[in-house]
Parts: C-alpha cells; sequence; structure tokens
C-alpha cells in the first residue's frame, strides 16, 4: 500500500533557491517498520537534495530489491524511480545513464541486494565509475525477507535467534576502494549531522560515490548480541573525518586552525572541508583509508565518515567518449546515416 | 569412371584445419563465384576451439538459385587436412574430385576407385618459395585457390581483383599473394586436364543482391534504427552483432563538431547486466539493445519479465544456436522459440520476430526498436548461428530517407500541461498501450515510480486482486495489438489452394524453394507460409484453417513452433504435423521433402512431364 501525504504546507516553512520546501522533496508515506533506518536514511536524502536545491525532476532513483529498495518511494516524490530486480540495479542504472547523462542518479540498494545477489554487478559498476551515488543501507540481515543473515553481517554475533554468524563478513567500502570508486564514505542512519553533508557531497561528486549507512532494522536485527543493532552502532562507530559541505555559492565564514582542515574542491566547486578528527588520516590516499578500516575493523569499531575522494579522475562517460547531449534526445536526422551511406556498405558486400 | 559433368551447380567441400587462414582463402573463392554473377551460399562448419581442429567450408554454387544447404556429399573435395581425410574422401559423390596435398603420401586404403584424385605437391612448393613458416601456412591455402581457378575454369582476373580489394592500404602483399594464385593455376595446368568436367562460368543470376552475413546485417539494422545505447557480454554466435553494430557506429556517429560519439556500448559483466543496461536505457528513453545466444537468453530472463510487466521497451537479438546447455555452441538450430515467446515467471509472453535473410536482419533489426517503442515491451528478433555468421546471397540493402522513427506514446512536457490527466498505465486509446514520460520531462507533471510488482493505472503500487487482473488483462490487449503491427507472414509464390499446408519460418526459408519444387516433380503441389512473427496474426490462423493438413518444418527437436499454434491458436495438433531437423547442420530440401512425402494425405497428382532443369 502506499498513502498519500497530506499537501498541506506551513506557510513559514524555509524554502530553498527553487522557492520549494523540505515537502516538496518528500515521497508518499513509508509503509517501512516504525523507527527503521532506511527511513532515516530517505529524510537525510530528503534534506541533503532540498538543501543542494537539486530540481527534483532531475534526478532518477534506482533500487533493487528489499526493505531498503523499497525505499526510495518514501523520498523525492518528484522524481522518477525505477524499483529494478534483487541485485540489478546497477546495470540498470548505467544504461539510463548512458542514455541520459545530465540527470543526477541516486541507487538505493541493501546488503543482500549488493553483497550478495548483487554482489558481480556491484563490482562492476565500480569499476565503470558510472557517475551515481551509490547507496547501500546496511543492517547486517534481509528485512524483507523475515530475518535472514547478510554477507555483511560480522563473524561471531548473534542472530535474532541466537545462532552464531559463521562467516566473514564483507566490507563493502573496502570492495568499493579495491575497485576504483572515487568518492567512499561510511555513515549512520542515527547520525545526520554526518549522513547529510555526505549525502551532498556524494551527489555533488562526478563519478561513483559510494556511501555504506548503517542502518539498523529494528524487526530483525536490533537485539543485544547483534553488531548492527541501534545501540552497537551507536556505541562503536568511531568518526573519521568530519566533513562540512560548503556549496559553490555560499561563502566559507567558519574558520578552523591552520593545518586542521582540508578542503577538497568537487566538480561543480563546492567545497568538502574535513576536520581532522582524533583518528584523522588522508581521505586522497586510497590505501591510508583501506588501511584505516581494517585497523577500526581489528578493534571493534565501525569507521564513519569521508574515507576517500579524488574529483580528479575520469567517469564512465569520459571513458566512453560520449557526446554531451543525452543520446535519448537525439533524433534520426542525427542517427540515422541515410540511404546514401548504404551504396557504400553495399558494394563493400559485393 | 563416369565424371559428374556439371556447369554452375555443384557443392564444394574445404576441409581445412582452423586457424590456419584458410577461412579467408575459402572465402574469396565463394565470392569470385559471386562476383562472376553465379549464386553462391558458402557455410562454414567449424569446431567450438581456437587452433588445430577440423574445420569445413562448403560452398554450393547454384545457377538455379537454390541458397539452401544440399544433402549428401559433395562433387569436389580440397583436403587439406589429415585428420580429416577419412571422412573427406568418403565425402566426394561417385565421378567427384578429390583435391589434396601429396606432399606426402596418400594413404593408399583411401584411394576410391570412383572418383579422382588430384594431388598436388602443395607444401613442398611453399617450403621452397617461402622462408616465413607463416607465409608457408597461409599461402597453401591460396595456392588451392589458384589451381581450382585452372581447374574450374574461373575467371583469373576476379581473384586478381579480389586480392587487390583485400589488402588495400597493404599494397605490399598483394603481388605475393596474386603469385600464389598463379602458382597454384601453373601447378594445375601442368598436372592435370583442365578444365574438369566440372565448371563455372559467368552468370547473370546475382543481379544487384550482395553477399553479407546475418550478424552484420543486424549490427546494421541497430544503426538505422537509430539504436544509441547497448550492453552486451560475448557469446557464440552472437558476438560479431554488437561488434558490428560499434564499428558501424564509429563510422557513422561520429559528432562532427566534437568527435565525440552518438551512441553508447558497453561489454558488460553478464548477460543479466547486458539487458539490464538495455533496460535501463529503454526506460529513460533511449533505443537500446542487446544479443546474446542460448545460454545468454536463460540468464536474461528474470529481466525480460520486469521488462515484459514494467513496459520497457527494449530490444534482444537473439542468435540462435544449438542447445541445451553449452550444447552446440557452433552449430544451428531454432530451438530458443518456447522458452523466448513465453520468457520469465509467471504470465508472460514475448514478442518475436523472424528474419529470414541478411536483408531482413537489417530491416527488421532496425523496425525492431519502432516495434519496441510502440508496444513498450521487449521485442526478440530470433536469427540462429546460419543466419548470423555465414554470408547470404541477399537483396542489396536501403533505407527511405523519409522515414520517421515511431517513438511511441511519450508524453513530452508542452502535452503533459495539456492533457488532463496523466496514468502510466492508463489504457487511454483501448489498444492497450498506456502512455509514458522519460524521467526528467516536466518538474511538476507525468512522473512516476517504475517497478515490477503490481500496480494501477497511476502507478501506484497495489495488491488488490482486481487491480492486478485489470492490469493483465490489458496486457492481453496490448499483446493483440501488437499482432496487427507486426510483420505479416508470407506465403509462398506457388500457393495454388493445395489441401495441404506448410509453415516454416526464419532460414528454413533458403530450403523451401528447392522443396516445393521436389514435391511438385513427385506429382504434390502444397501451399507454404513463412511466419514472421509472434503473435501470430489472423493470417497465420486463417491458413491453418484453410488446410486439412499442414506441415511444421523447424530445426529444433520438439516441434517448438508447432506447439506455440497449437497453444496460441487452439489447434488440433492432429491437424499439424512436424518436420524437424536438428543435428545442427542447416535443413535441406530432401529432408524437408521425404519427410512431407512420407507424411502427406493427399495422392500425388500425375507426374509432370516437363523435367526441370
Ligand atoms: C531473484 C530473487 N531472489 C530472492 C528474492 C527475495 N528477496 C527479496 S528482498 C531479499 C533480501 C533483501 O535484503 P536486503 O537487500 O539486505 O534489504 P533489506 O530488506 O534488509 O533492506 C530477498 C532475498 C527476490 N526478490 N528475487
Ligand atoms: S523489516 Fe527491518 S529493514 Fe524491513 S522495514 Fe522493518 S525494520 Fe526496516
Amino acid at each position: 500500500m502506499s498513502y498519500l501525504k497530506s499537501k498541506f504546507h506551513h506557510p513559514n516553512l524555509a524554502r530553498n533557491e527553487l522557492g520549494l520546501t523540505y515537502r516538496d522533496y518528500e515521497g508518499s508515506l513509508s509503509t517501512l517498520c516504525a523507527g527503521c533506518g532506511h527511513d532515516a536514511v530517505g529524510a537525510a536524502l530528503v534534506q541533503a537534495c532540498f538543501e543542494l536545491s537539486i530540481e527534483p525532476h532531475k534526478v532518477a532513483k534506482l533500487s533493487g530489491i528489499g526493505c531498503s529498495s523499497k525505499a526510495p518511494t518514501y523520498f523525492l516524490g518528484k522524481s522518477h524511480g525505477f524499483n529494478t530486480v534483487h541485485g540489478r540495479m546497477p546495470s540498470v542504472a548505467t544504461g539510463a545513464s548512458m542514455a541520459n547523462r545530465s540527470l543526477k542518479y541516486i541507487g538505493m540498494s541493501g546488503d543482500g541486494d549488493t553483497a550478495s545477489i548483487g554482489m558481480g554487478q556491484f563490482a562492476h559498476v565500480v569499476r565503470r565509475r558510472l557517475n551515481m551515488t551509490y547507496v547501500v543501507a546496511n543492517n547486517g540481515v534481509y528485512g524483507l525477507t523475515k530475518g535472514q543473515t547478510a554477507a555483511t553481517a560480522d563473524k561471531g554475533s548473534k542472530t535474532k535467534k541466537g545462532e552464531e554468524i559463521m562467516w566473514g563478513a564483507i566490507d563493502l567500502p573496502t570492495m568499493a576502494l579495491q575497485l576504483g570508486a572515487t568518492f567512499v564514505a561510511r555513515s549512520f542512519s542515527g547520525d545526520k549531522e554526518q549522513l547529510v553533508p555526505l549525502l551532498k557531497a556524494a551527489i555533488c561528486h562526478e563519478g561513483f560515490a559510494f556511501i555504506d549507512i548503517m542502518s539498523p532494522c529494528v524487526t530483525f536485527n536490533n537485539h543485544a548480541t547483534s553488531t548492527r543493532s541501534y545501540d552497537y552502532v551507536r556505541e562503536h562507530v568511531e568518526e573519521g573525518n568530519i566533513t562540512d559541505f560548503v556549496p559553490s555559492q555560499e561563502e566559507i565564514t567558519t574558520s578552523y586552525p591552520e593545518g586542521e582542515s582540508k578542503d577538497i574542491c568537487l566538480h561543480d566547486g563546492s567545497i568538502l572541508r574535513l576536520h581532522k578528527g582524533i583518528n584523522g588520516f588522508d581521505p586522497q590516499d586510497r590505501f591510508a583509508a583501506i588501511n584505516a578500516i581494517e585497523q577500526h575493523r581489528a578493534k571493534g569499531e565501525i569507521l564513519t565518515g569521508l574515507l576517500y575522494c579524488d574529483p580528479t579522475l575520469r567517469d564512465m562517460h569520459d571513458f566512453l567518449g560520449t557526446t554531451d547531449t543525452p543520446l535519448n534526445s537525439l533524433d534520426e536526422k542525427t542517427l540515422c546515416p541515410g540511404n546514401h551511406a548504404l551504396d557504400g556498405i553495399n558494394n563493400s558486400f559485393r | 569412371m563416369k565424371h559428374i559433368n556439371s556447369v554452375n551447380e555443384f557443392v564444394i567441400r574445404f576441409a581445412n584445419t582452423n586457424g590456419t587462414g584458410s577461412a579467408s582463402a575459402n572465402n574469396m573463392f565463394a565470392k569470385a563465384l559471386f562476383r562472376m554473377g553465379v549464386p553462391v551460399s558458402p557455410r562454414n562448419v567449424f569446431p567450438s576451439n581456437i587452433q588445430g581442429m577440423p574445420t569445413w567450408f562448403d560452398v554450393r554454387v547454384s545457377e538455379k538459385g537454390y541458397l539452401g544447404r544440399r544433402e549428401g556429399g559433395a562433387e569436389i573435395v580440397v583436403g587439406m587436412n589429415a585428420q580429416s581425410m577419412v571422412a573427406d574422401v568418403e565425402h566426394v559423390l561417385a565421378g567427384g574430385y578429390f583435391l589434396y596435398d601429396s606432399t606426402k603420401e596418400i594413404d593408399p586404403q583411401l584411394l576410391r576407385k570412383d572418383i579422382t584424385f588430384l594431388g598436388l605437391p602443395i607444401s613442398d612448393v611453399c617450403r621452397k618459395e617461402y622462408t616465413d613458416p607463416r607465409q608457408r601456412q597461409l599461402f597453401k591455402n591460396v595456392i588451392y585457390i589458384g589451381a581450382l581457378a585452372a581447374l574450374l575454369d574461373m575467371d583469373f582476373d576476379v581473384l586478381k581483383g579480389l586480392i587487390s580489394d583485400q589488402f588495400k592500404g597493404k599494397e605490399k602483399l598483394i603481388a605475393p599473394n596474386v603469385h600464389a594464385l598463379e602458382l597454384g593455376y601453373q601447378m594445375a595446368t601442368s598436372n592435370f586436364t583442365c578444365p574438369l568436367s566440372i565448371t563455372v562460368k559467368n552468370s547473370d543470376q546475382v543481379g544487384s543482391r550482395i553477399l553479407i552475413d546475418g550478424n552484420t546485417a543486424c549490427g546494421l539494422g541497430a544503426v538505422y534504427g537509430g539504436c544509441t545505447v547497448a550492453g552486451w557480454y560475448p557469446i557464440t554466435p552472437s558476438t560479431s552483432v554488437v561488434e558490428n553494430f560499434e564499428k558501424y557506429c564509429n563510422r557513422l556517429r561520429i559528432d562532427p563538431a566534437s568527435g565525440r560519439k552518438n551512441f553508447a556500448v558497453m561489454q558488460a559483466e553478464d548477460e543479466l547486466a547486458a539487458i539490464g543496461i538495455a533496460i535501463g536505457g529503454g526506460w529513460n528513453g533511449a533505443r537500446s539493445f542487446t544479443a546474446t545466444s542460448g545460454p545468454g537468453v536463460s540468464l536474461m530472463t528474470e529481466f525480460l519479465g520486469l521488462a515484459y510487466f514494467a513496459e520497457i521497451p527494449v530490444v534482444l537479438m537473439n542468435v540462435q544456436r544449438a542447445g541445451p546447455s553449452t550444447g552446440m555452441p557452433t552449430r544451428t538450430q531454432q530451438s530458443d522459440v518456447l522458452s523466448c515467446a513465453y520468457a520469465s515467471h509467471g504470465d508472460t509472453k514475448q514478442v518475436m520476430i523472424f528474419p529470414s535473410s541478411p536483408k531482413e536482419c537489417f530491416d527488421m533489426s532496425a523496425d525492431a526498436f519502432d516495434y519496441a517503442e510502440r508496444l513498450q515491451t521487449p521485442i526478440i528478433l530470433m536469427t540462429d548461428l546460419d543466419l548470423g555468421m555465414n554470408d547470404h546471397l541477399t537483396e542489396e540493402l536501403s533505407w527511405d530517407d523519409s522515414r520517421e522513427y515511431d517513438r511511441g506514446k511519450v508524453l513530452n512536457a508542452q502535452q503533459l500541461e495539456e492533457v488532463e490527466e496523466f496514468g502510466r498505465y492508463l489504457d487511454v486509446d483501448g489498444d492497450g498501450i498506456p502512455y509514458r514520460t522519460y524521467p526528467g520531462t516536466h518538474p511538476e507533471k507525468g512522473i512516476y515510480f517504475t517497478r515490477g510488482t503490481s500496480r494501477d493505472e497511476y502507478a501506484v503500487y497495489t495488491e488488490k486482486g482486481e487491480d492486478y487482473v485489470r492490469n493483465m488483462e490489458r496486457l492481453e490487449k496490448k499483446f493483440a495489438t501488437a499482432a496487427e503491427l507486426l510483420p505479416q507472414p508470407e506465403m509462398h509464390a506457388g500457393n495454388a489452394g493445395s489441401k495441404v499446408g506448410v509453415i516454416y519460418y526464419g532460414t528454413t526459408d533458403h530450403a523451401m524453394d528447392e522443396t516445393f519444387d521436389m514435391l511438385a516433380d513427385q506429382g504434390y503441389s502444397l501451399d507454404g507460409m513463412r511466419v514472421k512473427s509472434f503473435p501470430f496474426g489472423k493470417a497465420v490462423d486463417d491458413f491453418i484453417k484453410k488446410h486439412d493438413q499442414v506441415f511444421v518444418v523447424e530445426q529444433n527437436r520438439d516441434g517448438q513452433m508447432r506447439t506455440l499454434l497449437i497453444n496460441e491458436l487452439e489447434i488440433d495438433p492432429a491437424k499439424v504435423v512436424q518436420v524437424t531437423h536438428y543435428d545442427g547442420m542447416p535443413i535441406t530440401a530432401s529432408f524437408i521433402s521425404e519427410a512431407i512425402v512420407k507424411n502427406i494425405a493427399i495422392k500425388p497428382a500425375k507426374k509432370k512431364a516437363a523435367k526441370r532443369g
């Protein structure tokens, strides 16, 4: 079921540069369980897009199958969306982007959707550096099929039924880093302060931006022996680089002592400003990022924040050499070589 | 010994080892006859292997214009492979010729009294002439072509012309190749009385036709049809479809101002991703396709169901090969008819079109994009290995420059302003086809969510049984609309109101003219119909109703088209007789006519007096 939300707008609601309010970025009423992390992820996306003044209809939302993949219905109701098949959103996103490179692509997936059935497609969409924001709502469990363990669940932690998880966990940010993602971050659905600027940066980044978001499943994986429960995640999060997002038009007002901040300038001129936390490392050093993730993992901590960003690397369309005009807008005049070209072609087969 | 006497009417088989460069020489032979104006149908019979295995190249030469494979042996065999020599000698018809490399003496046990052995010391000559081992190998092939020129009385200038065409830009190679041809020619004239009792002569039977393979024509069709997005994964025999698409795009689709590409091709990680890419492109308003074969189709089925149910235009070119599983990957069949017709779980039905010649590959590939966008559903082009990978004599390609692409029911921003209401799955026109919008069209209107789950007319998720049923019924209506839009069956030119009909499709067509002639020789007059699309239109139903007995000829074991006809048109199975050929080689006229005569329910008319030439 999908419910319609009331269209009532409070007259004093803040408006962005397009004159739109936060409500213009919402979707239909969520049918996820109350308290599900995925709704918070959706809300953070709404806020990020609102604050970035993105035209909602210039965004395409894509997902696979799962509770997390249902979430796109509940944000950005004025964007086209495509709920594809389980684990195969990356290929559909690839084709969509090939057809029209001018839209913003936001993919929403789950840990089952990405780290199990969709592992192959995930690996390859990273390799191709598709210009998109790829969000995994990571809850360590299959929500929609009622509680089976996901491949991201920590070895040795226990399921709700008390069974110990035998298999080693897949760390998606590490994979993304190894396979060539140009923006990699991890966050927590319960930490909007951190999540929203990261999402904004990911959306502005031109290239493959991956965010692994701890997004607890209140129904099947929020028990005391889980390592993906709200309590556990809150207690074990270790914030790495703290990030501010400064949009391109905005003046930089806050200042930090010399040497404690670092700016990364994104394609559209906006700036990612990092303050080194206690565990700070250079997020433009891929090896350092992989190292830091592993070190924290060994200590039982979940390293969050911006892990890596290189805004200078090329994306899929640069590699393909595609024209700037969206391919879906070209007509027969441009596309069809016409009958005269067939003369030569026919002759080459004589 | 009685020699076979023939002009322009024979089969020649080249027996080689794969990886030795024989294919280009053998092609040159076929092309030379083609340029002499003689109808030819070359067929490469090759193993699923890269180097060292036996491979055969059969050329049927037929002044009468029969383009199907011919059953039985060959008049001439060029036996260049010791591995397959026993079978190759056996393959020669009594009174025929076996040309071989006599550098090594032939096993006397192989000798036959009823055929002529033509031994030429080809390797020996190559060893003396060339020092480079690769050249020694390659020129062997050219030498036997030169020898054939003398033996068959071929137009030597045509061969020389082919060599200069082949090495355009690499002129240095022309002289040595012509030299090798001449070597072969001289060897033949000095060793044998030339020409043989089998010869070729210039003819006018080719006309304006061209010699091209189906995969190239499909790739070109996609270029002309305005396809801009392709996802694919390599698999024999479909690989060269997308390779050709890309090759011609690189020639014809570069934006002159920027030098950038007006197309995008992605080699995907597998067939799931390949069709996912095509579906993503189709959803987003670009003409998109993928091509695959057997195992790839199996992998694509989940996505085909999504595209059917979510109503996404996409084109899939299926170059069929022998299954099941890996089957015989380099042999031909028409065995994906059922798996494609009903591809995916649930009540899915897919649109199929069946080309039978490269010309139709070109036309139907281009048309497929119109059908896909008009019908908002996958269109599966059902070609096969024989059509896709072999050169065929076919009408020259042409394009109507006044043609506009049918982009289907798509609303732009202005139209969205004007329509009273937009429902993505509303059947406004009563043809079952709703209106769609591309993402990004309008800030407020025409926005919807696409999904493979059930939804109502306004694209809102629903699990209400009646909503689901209404939608499924509309999809049925759309399928009925498709039957009218798709290419209608082609009635055989000789139809004269017989009580017995023959239905066939795709490459079986190549054998059918000859089949009808063979049947006529035995006093049987039959009506023929070539099916070109699924869902079947009224004409197909009428044809079956009009005949008391109907043969369905196809290249698979289970009579898949017959099953589909019985199932979809509710035909009495007793009325339709299957004629199936599925050993991986293209079906032949003698096979079909024998099977028909064995089962036909009418008596032959008195034998015709006039014998066919
Ligand atoms: C091919 C296929 N296999 C299985 C399923 C059933 N299925 C639906 S969702 C899901 C798991 C979803 O888990 P996850 O991606 O982690 O999302 P969550 O529900 O936890 O957010 C499975 C196995 C399916 N839809 N398709
Ligand atoms: S089952 Fe878990 S993942 Fe699914 S909606 Fe409920 S809380 Fe969220």
